[in-house]
């Protein structure tokens, strides 16, 4: 039970200190590097609430696949030439207002809701079980989430293509 | 068991997987490459620091925490240092979900998850952004082209291993290493699967940056590529999580394909070192036979060739268990 | 210790600082992180329903493996897009990417 908290708690704190990070740093490969310890953290989460499937699927797809894209192309258009672009436009404090309320307004209204406890002890939530939820009654999800990654990847190399 | 107990056994696993990579990996296997590679090339490798030179990685580890750290002038401070932390730290991720044999007590594995092959190729994949911020952080030229080029032949070359892994998973029927070791009571996995083990190989030899596919580390090409800056101890580091990651390859190729720790007469952990050792030394061999490949040949390889094969040998597969072995 | 309403504060946390990146930030690639923090704190909600309020049924990690998917291909056009559109006008900054406003 402490051990649970202590690693919620730090877990928390990276997240959010690295996620501020995220947001605020003028450099931009700062920004991208300080994802990985961000999605980290959220695998860290997943695995206090016996999710490890997912987690070990966010680790391989989030901070190995997508962080190594985002830094691709930061390479590939910014950071070859060192341009400098500015990294704040002029809705700062709006922004931050904005931001502010929306995360205010979440969390009052969590923290007033009295969810329902489901009943039950918790299942295996083994691959194994993931899959057959996949093959039964989830199956159409599963299909069109087939499609549109098919789709996903031809637009993506279409769009990035260079013109012959 | 109570938190504070998990976390000494995991620090206490920690400093064990990081000695036992340190000198099983780095200290034998450099040594063991520069002998064989002598043997190789009809000469003598190393002889003089020890008896028939077992002691030079020693001096040479001695020699590199001798030397300067040196930090180039623009480069990302940051970024820098940060990347020498993230390469061998993944590597030595990768040691949690091996078997290396089993006691009366059970498996001898740090911890037995039950996505353990997921779990592997998820720790194998957090190398690249390492690497890309070791390129980026260099500030050179070199080192920024060998980092794009080596993320994009480790990213290509994830998926052949993917699916080989999955391949293994479905005749096993589970996703834990254990489980894997377990179903090749009667026959290997390599026996079975001869196009997994092949892709594996492959795949793993360009996950590591190895001949054939080393290119990004050529000294004829681009200096030492993503490590041209670095010196001193972060160089050795960087070593480390090389040969840590061959090695954590190599383990999970005899784990998947030659039946882990199993075997007649010998204890079970003499049986992995020696099958960990005769693949670490298939892959030696291939690194000081074969020339190595242009990076579009290396890619188009991946892409064009091991990804239809592996996705044939699935379906294939897939039909053979499901229909005709139910 | 730890309840629901813990992840959920978390999660709300998250998503304000994925707002926040896309209201204020002046690189398209860096509105694009900011729409993974938001995809990441939505995961989160998904998954502590799942243990907290329905832990027999598995439908808040199927429909979080379902978003990571999802994320990823979303996050591929989405880069794909800022190349292309680095290739013409030379800058990804997005003040200065508007050629169709009239």
């Amino acid at each position: 039970m402490i051990g649970e908290a202590i690693a919620f708690y730090l877990l928390a704190a990276a997240m959010l200190g690295f996620g501020v990070v995220v947001v605020t740093s003028p450099n931009i490969v700062h920004s991208a590097v300080a994802l990985v310890p961000v999605f980290l953290g959220v695998t860290g989460l997943y695995i206090l609430l016996n999710a490890e499937f997912v987690a070990g699927i966010q680790v391989l797809i989030y901070a190995g696949a997508i962080t190594v894209l985002i830094l691709f192309v930061i390479m590939l258009t910014v950071g070859g030439t060192g341009l400098r672009i500015p990294e704040r436009n002029e809705q700062g404090p709006i922004g931050f207002a904005v931001a502010a309320a929306l995360a205010a307004m979440l969390a009052i209204g969590v923290t007033h809701t009295a969810w329902g406890r489901g009943g039950g002890a918790l299942p295996a939530y083994t691959p194994g079980a993931i899959g057959q939820s996949f093959l039964g009654p989830n199956l159409l999800v599963f299909e069109g989430t087939s499609v549109v990654l098919l789709v996903s990847l031809i637009g993506a190399i279409i769009i990035a293509r260079k013109e012959e | 068991m109570p938190w504070y107990i998990e976390l000494a056994r995991a620090i206490v696993g920690t400093i064990v997987i990081f000695s036992g990579v340190a000198i099983i990996a780095a200290m034998f296997g450099v040594l063991l490459e520069r002998k064989i590679s002598g043997w190789i090339q009809s000469r003598l490798g190393p002889k003089h620091v020890g008896p028939q030179g077992l002691l030079q990685t020693i001096a040479d580890t001695i020699k590199l925490l001798h030397k300067e750290n040196i930090v180039p002038r623009n480069a990302d401070a940051t970024i820098f240092a940060s990347a020498v932390v993230v390469v061998p730290l993944a590597a030595l991720l990768d040691y949690v979900v091996i078997p290396f044999g089993t006691t009366r007590a059970g498996p001898l594995i740090f911890r037995d998850l039950n996505i353990g092959v997921l779990y592997f190729a998820a720790t194998s994949s957090l190398v690249v952004v390492g690497i890309l911020m070791a390129g980026w952080g260099s500030n050179n030229k070199y080192a920024l082209i060998g980092g794009l080029r080596s993320a994009a032949q480790m990213v290509s070359y994830e998926i052949p291993i993917g699916l080989a892994l999955i391949t293994v998973a479905m005749l096993a029927g589970s996703l834990s290493t254990v489980t894997i070791v377990n179903a090749q009571r009667t026959v290997w996995f390599g026996v079975v699967q001869p196009v997994a083990f092949l892709i594996f190989l492959i795949s793993a030899t360009a996950e590591v940056n190895r001949v054939p596919f080393d290119l990004v580390e050529a000294e004829s090409e681009l200096v030492a590529g993503y490590f041209s800056e670095y010196s001193g101890m972060r160089f050795a580091l960087f070593q480390l999580g090389e040969y840590g990651e061959m090695f954590a390859m190599a383990a999970m190729a005899v784990t998947l394909f030659l039946g882990g720790w199993r075997g007649p007469v010998l204890p079970p952990v003499l049986w992995f070192v020696i099958k960990l050792y005769a693949l670490v030394f298939v892959f030696m061999w291939v690194r000081w036979t074969f020339p190595r490949f242009r990076i579009d040949q290396l890619l188009n390889f991946s892409w064009k060739v091991l990804i239809p094969v592996a996705l044939v040998n699935l379906v294939v597969t897939a039909y053979v268990v499901m229909v005709l072995h139910p | 210790m730890i309840t629901l309403t813990h992840y959920l504060v978390l999660s709300a946390l998250v998503f304000a600082l994925g707002v926040y990146a896309v209201l204020t930030r002046r690189n398209g690639v860096a509105i694009l992180m900011g729409i993974e923090l938001m995809l990441n704190a939505a995961n989160i909600n998904l998954v502590a329903f799942n243990k907290y309020t329905a832990p027999g049924a598995m439908q808040g990690q199927i429909f979080a493996l379902v978003v990571i998917t999802l994320a990823a291909c979303e996050a591929a056009v989405g880069l794909a897009l800022m190349l292309a559109v680095y290739r013409s006008v030379e800058t990804i900054d997005v003040d200065e990417i508007n050629l169709m406003k009239w």
